[in-house]
This record gives C-alpha cells, structure tokens and sequence, in this order.
C-alpha cells in the first residue's frame, strides 16, 4: 500500500511540477493522471499493484469533494445577489452541456461504428 | 481530577482539527446509509446532504469555514492522489481507447463549447453583470483551472470556485436522469457527459454507476479543462461583439 501511494503521490508531485514550470492550463492532479497511465502502458506489470490502494481511493470519491463543497458557505452573499442568472445558467446551462456532450459523442460513436462495420465487410 | 464542564470541552474540541476531520467522515457515512435506507433515491445525493448538513451545522455553532477546513483539509489532501488514481481505471480500458478516441475528441470539442456558451448565455438573458458572466463561463472545469481562467478573463476567483462545485452538484443530482430519460445507456457516453458537464463531483457520480463510467469520466474531466482553458480567452472577445 505505501510503494503504491508513493507511486500516486510522485505521479503528482511529477505533474504539479511540470504544470508550474511550463505555466500549462491544467491541473498537476490530471497532468500526474496521465503520466502514471503512459508509465501503466510502458511496464503493465505495475497495474497490479498500484490497484488495490487505486480502488480504495476512488471508492469513496464523493467524500472527497465536501470540504471544498462547504466552501459555498463563504460566498453566500454574493451568490444571492445574483441568485436569478447563476441559478438558472447553474442548473439548465449544466444539463444542456450533459445532453449536447452525451448527443455529440453518441452520434460520433455510432458514425464510427458504422463506417468500421462497413470496411470490415469489404 | 476535576471535571471538564459541557461548554469548555465544546471550546477544546471544536478548535481541534479531529473533532471536524471526524464530524465530516461520520456525516458522509450517515448520508449514504439514508439514502440507501431511501432505496437509493438519486435526490438525495450523500454529496449534496452531507454539504447543506455541514453548513448547517457550522452556521449554527458560529463556527468560521477556516476552523472547519483546519480538519477537512486531510480529506481534500486525498482529491490529488485519488485525481492521479483515475489513471488505473482508465489503463483497465486501454483497449478500447483507440476506437472511443474520435467520438471522445467531438464531445469534448462540443460540450466545452456548449457549457461555457449556455451558462453565459442565460446568465446574460438574466441580466448579470460582466464579472459575474466572466466568473461564470469556467463553471464546468475542475476548480483549480476554472479560477485560473476565471482570473485571467477578470472574473471573481472565488465566485468561480462556488460556481464549480455548484455546477458539479447539478451534474451529480440531475445529470444520470436526464441521460438516462433520453435513453442515453452507453457508459462510456454517460461517464464523458458527466465529466465534461460537471468535472469531479461528475466523475465521482460517474463512479457510482461503475468503473467504465468512472475512467471515461476522469479522462473527460482531465482533457475539457485543457480545452476551455484554450477556447475561453477568445470570451472577452465574443462579449465585446455583443456589446458587453
């Protein structure tokens, strides 16, 4: 358990870095995502045991987003000054971004299968 | 020995960051089993109850959100290394990837277009100011690319910050729902919606359906925060042809 979160923890450390030293508009997290998923390609043996600590992290994902959800706290007011715009671009803007990225991916995927099938029976 | 009266203990502990690090796992925990006691009724997402129970809870004992964090912050810690743990359901999936690249490619260019000009739009129907539109346009990236963008357009940072995890919320409530009721059952098309739309608190929603829904979801998160990060500085832009 501590090789594998050593492992996770220098993935960040890696991409916190390099996100600050290049200035890159992502975060060191998503940036350490993708360096411990090419490392994961390169030596698939590791996968087996950065796993199980991988899973007991991710199994409680939800928790992890309260402490900073509570942070709403502090903007109250500023929320509610504007409550009628942020509430409606909030809940609709949100649902219809879901429902065009949903649409947008369906519709490709199943160009993509269509077009796969196609060369496959040719 | 003498005896520690009710209040003076309430002062000792509250200042501890135990008493909240332990008060926020013991809420969490309790949320979940309502709404498993409620037979996992989606509205009463554990995320959402735990949040406006907390609040509650602070408001109520007069308590700063700077003395709370003093022990939450050892559950936030874990968001980065959980971020970077994505990589292992994502890797279970590598198969796939190749085939899932271009329809991936096309929702992520759509739904960060789409999020960025439907929550500014509406805002500005609505008539909201041009700080607030500018703190709203980032809403649906991950926190810490949203307040960067939101700093750079001119935005309110913190603003952003509410509104990111706000949006997560709306994503996490509503989201499976509504794809659900458009007859939308793909994971992978689920969990790249929700991670698009509503970033973290969407992927982590993604998860609770399965592990598909869940990487896709991460992965999503991961490369529509590169993506409006690059279109955004083009809003100040697009405002000042609308006349804003």
């Amino acid at each position: 358990m501590i090789e594998a979160l050593t492992l996770i923890l220098t993935c960040q450390l890696l991409g916190e870095s390099l996100v600050l030293l290049f200035g890159w508009p992502l975060p060191g997290p998503v940036l350490g995502m993708l360096l411990l998923f090419l490392l994961l390609v390169v030596r698939g043996g590791l996968a087996a045991r950065v796993a199980e600590t991988a899973d007991g992290l991710l199994a409680h994902l939800p928790l992890l987003f309260i402490p900073a959800g509570v942070g709403v706290m502090v903007h109250w007011e500023l929320l509610y000054a504007h409550w009628q715009a942020l509430g409606a671009a909030l809940l609709f803007g949100t649902l219809i971004a879901l429902v065009a990225t949903a649409l947008a991916m369906q519709g490709t995927l199943w160009v993509v299968r269509r077009v796969r099938a196609a060369r496959a029976r040719s | 020995m003498t005896e520690m009266p009710l209040e003076t203990l309430w002062v000792y502990l509250a200042a501890r960051p135990l008493f909240w690090l332990t008060l926020t796992l013991l809420v969490w925990l309790g949320a979940r089993r309502l709404q498993a006691w409620c037979g996992g009724l989606a509205l009463l997402n554990p995320v959402v109850l735990s949040i406006a129970t907390l609040i509650g809870l602070l408001v109520l004992t007069d308590t700063p959100y700077a003395q709370y964090f003093d022990g939450a912050q050892f559950i936030h810690f874990l968001l980065g290394p959980a971020t970077v743990a994505l990589a292992i359901p994502l890797y279970r999936l590598r198969a796939e990837l190749h085939v899932l690249a271009l329809p991936i490619t096309v929702a992520l260019v759509v739904g960060a277009v789409v999020a960025v000009v439907s929550a500014v739009g509406l805002a500005a129907a609505l008539g909201a100011d041009r700080a607030v539109l500018l703190s709203l346009a980032p809403k649906s990236v991950t926190t810490p690319v949203a307040m960067g963008i939101a700093e750079k357009l001119g935005g309110i940072p913190a603003l952003t910050a509410a509104l990111v995890v706000l949006t997560g919320l709306v994503g996490a409530l509503f989201g499976v729902g509504v794809l659900r009721r458009l007859g939308i059952r793909d994971p992978a098309v689920i969990g790249v919606a929700l991670g698009t739309a509503a970033h973290g608190i969407g992927t982590a929603r993604a998860f609770q359906l399965g592990h598909r829904e869940g990487a896709m979801a991460g992965l999503a998160m991961g490369l529509s925060a590169v993506l409006t990060a690059l279109l955004l500085p083009l809003l100040p832009r697009g405002l000042a042809l609308l006349g804003m």
